[in-house]
């Protein structure tokens, strides 16, 4: 087994909303309901549920762009070698951790600033850490936008965002990411917005840099069929809760969870000689099996690897 | 018998930076019941095709020339008062994102009557109530709908409602644009299944217009691939994919990923799709086809010509692959 990079326990993300402009009551939304995974080095996680089930609150909260509110991230610490909870991580630390941990988004049309050039866009986050001088931060910028194919490098430099394609801005999005030299990129739905012979290019380049930099990462997608290309294991969430995470091939040919087979079986199949069996799934009750609501649903492990949210595994085996 | 025929149909848009022609030669036919797909990234003309159709385009747009002809009867030439015969009752439309188009302080019911009162003047408001109830059930929705206010339902309700108002003035032809796109894929699939509901029991003809080629390959007969404004490829859907004849359909399926089958490498395409601003003649495939060399013509268009039954293909390139 390998060295974990990451390990989430129990990650709680809970959102205050108040009743009304006049109402005094609060309640609760439980974004994220205490979930729990391990990212090993080098390796790629797919997080995949529909819209709404808390994927980009995870993201968000993973790369701490909002304040988790329970639960623990511990992150490994290769000055001590040992894992290292983020709670405990202050200034300078703290900052460190910060730039292994980057994020992709989803838009590439809303994530660049319209008014810099491409080459002030890279050489942002160098800035804000402060590394190296101003030549070796060039230097940097032109390595990096040969590595993401953007080439010759003089020639994207000085050009403005509205003037790249969509695949094109999602390159400079990755190097932007990559030049921070993080050890933990998360992805949220990174091509979701690009055209398919665009987006296998893209998808392609991150699974290379993910070889070469060695590099993890957390891919968001509502989308199986892209998870299965880019993610080593899958976990699927639902209502906050991971209900099922394995494999990524023995999830797809030995699902377990009822809202697993569904979402499988709900995937349009390319190729107009197969027919697709539809896992018919009542949502009412597949809130019973979820909610049954106050205790903790406990993981069962029904194969090495392959865990499913139940009390009962029997019952759904 | 073919509900409608479209022949060497050409639309263009005037801009400041010149014109932009957005559906080039274009010719299909739709069978009366049967379903048929336009696939191609976005910017291929897709939704221009669809415009023309209903000559819905916006104002600079304009169709050069070229036949429609639906029912046996050419609408391209027809006054507005004509085409508002032909629309909605002859072809409907569901448009992409069209379950955010609904007016927000209107009920669901009352807006889909107004459609109804303007095509059908005659029927009372408890007959069109009676009718929208119909649909609701075709559809999948609860009778209660009919008197709720748009942001009370739920993106997948709202696009159900959306199929319901395109079939409640009883069309032939359905022209359904990226119905699903902004949807989840477990509403997709139950959107997808209510489609193929609605087309079976009531008997329509559907044109269905998506990027993704699985939803094409699961929901069409027949189908046409569309690059930089012109069909590339047309045919049968089953044999599209099991012989796909143009390096750019090939290049579509190649990139398409799956959960089913052994995992395989998928291949992209290099390049971008090129401007549709006019420019001189030539093939517009050529900057990214893999068969490009000097046997290729750079004066002459594409032609199609045919390859199997029904199926056909960009002559140039059909040769080569």
């Amino acid at each position: 087994m390998s060295k974990n990079l990451l390990e989430v326990k129990n990650l709680e993300k809970y959102f205050e909303v108040s009743g009304g402009l006049f109402s005094r009551n609060k309640s609760t939304v439980k974004a994220v309901d205490g979930i729990s995974f391990d990212i090993p080095f080098g390796s790629s996680l797919g997080l995949v549920g529909q819209s709404g089930c808390g994927k980009t609150t995870t993201a968000r909260a993973l790369s701490l762009l909002d304040p988790k509110t329970g639960g623990n991230i511990n992150f490994y610490n290769d000055e001590t070698s040992n894992m290292q909870s983020i709670d405990e991580l202050e200034g300078e630390e703290l900052k460190k951790f910060r730039r292994n941990i980057q994020m992709i988004f989803q838009d590439p049309y809303e994530s660049l600033n319209p008014r810099w050039n491409i080459k002030d866009i890279i050489l942002e986050p160098l800035n804000i850490h402060n590394i190296g001088n101003l030549k070796d931060r060039e230097e940097a910028v032109y390595e990096i936008l040969k590595t993401v194919g953007l080439t010759p490098p003089e020639n994207y430099m000085p050009r403005y965002p509205h003037e790249l394609s969509g695949g094109q801005r999602q390159r400079v999005s990755i190097a932007r990411t990559l030049i921070m030299k993080p050890k933990f990129v998360v992805c949220d739905e990174p091509t979701s917005m690009l055209d398919v012979s665009i987006r296998i290019s893209i998808m392609d380049l991150m699974l290379n840099l993910a070889k070469d930099l060695e590099v993890s990462y957390l891919y968001i997608t509502h989308d199986l069929a892209v998870a299965r290309y880019m993610c080593d294991r899958i976990a699927v969430m639902f209502n906050g809760k991971i209900v099922e995470i394995a494999e990524t091939e023995e999830l797809l040919s030995n699902p377990i969870h009822p809202y697993t087979k569904r979402l499988i079986s709900s995937i349009p199949i390319p190729d107009p000689s197969y027919k697709r069996e539809r896992y018919e799934l009542d949502f009412s009750e597949l809130d019973n099996i979820i909610a049954n609501n106050s205790d903790e649903l406990p993981m069962a492990e029904v194969k090495s690897g392959h865990f499913v949210a139940t009390h009962d595994v029997k019952g759904l085996l | 018998m073919n509900i409608l025929e479209v022949k060497d149909l050409n639309m263009s848009y005037k801009t400041i930076d010149g014109n932009v022609d957005a559906v080039k030669d274009v010719s299909f036919t739709v069978k009366q019941g049967e379903s048929f797909g336009l696939v191609g990234e976005s910017g291929c003309g897709k939704t221009s095709v669809a415009m023309s159709l209903l000559q819905l385009q916006a104002d600079n747009g304009k169709i050069t020339s070229g036949e429609i002809i639906f029912d046996g009867q050419n609408i391209v030439n027809l006054s507005e008062a004509e085409l508002r015969e032909v629309r909605w009752s002859g072809i409907s439309i569901v448009f992409q994102g069209a379950m955010n188009s609904w007016n927000p302080v209107v009920k669901i019911g009352e807006q889909i009557r107004e459609a109804m009162r303007e095509h059908y003047p005659n029927k009372t408001k408890d007959e069109n109530t009676k009718k929208i109830l119909e649909l609701f059930e075709i559809v999948g929705l609860e009778d209660s709908i009919i008197d709720r206010y748009p942001h009370e339902l739920s993106g997948g309700m709202k696009q159900r409602a959306v199929i319901a108002l395109a079939l409640s003035c009883d069309p032939k032809l359905i022209i359904a644009d990226e119905p699903t796109t902004a949807l989840d894929v477990v509403i997709q699939d139950q959107i997808l299944n209510e489609i193929r509901k609605v087309q079976d029991v009531l008997g329509l003809s559907l044109i269905y217009i998506s990027h993704d080629i699985a939803v094409i390959a699961e929901m069409t007969d027949n189908m046409a691939v569309m690059y930089a404004g012109r069909i590339v490829e047309r045919g049968p859907t089953k044999e599209i994919f099991a012989n796909p004849k143009h390096s750019y359909t090939k290049s579509l399926l190649e990139s398409t990923p799956s959960v089913v089958g052994d995992k395989v490498k998928l291949q992209s395409l290099d390049g971008e799709p090129p401007s549709l601003i006019s420019k001189e003649k030539g093939c517009t495939f050529a900057p990214r086809c893999p068969y490009k060399d000097i046997s290729c013509n750079p004066e002459l268009d594409m032609q199609l010509k045919e390859v199997g039954p029904n199926h056909y293909v960009d002559a140039c390139n059909a040769e080569k692959v």
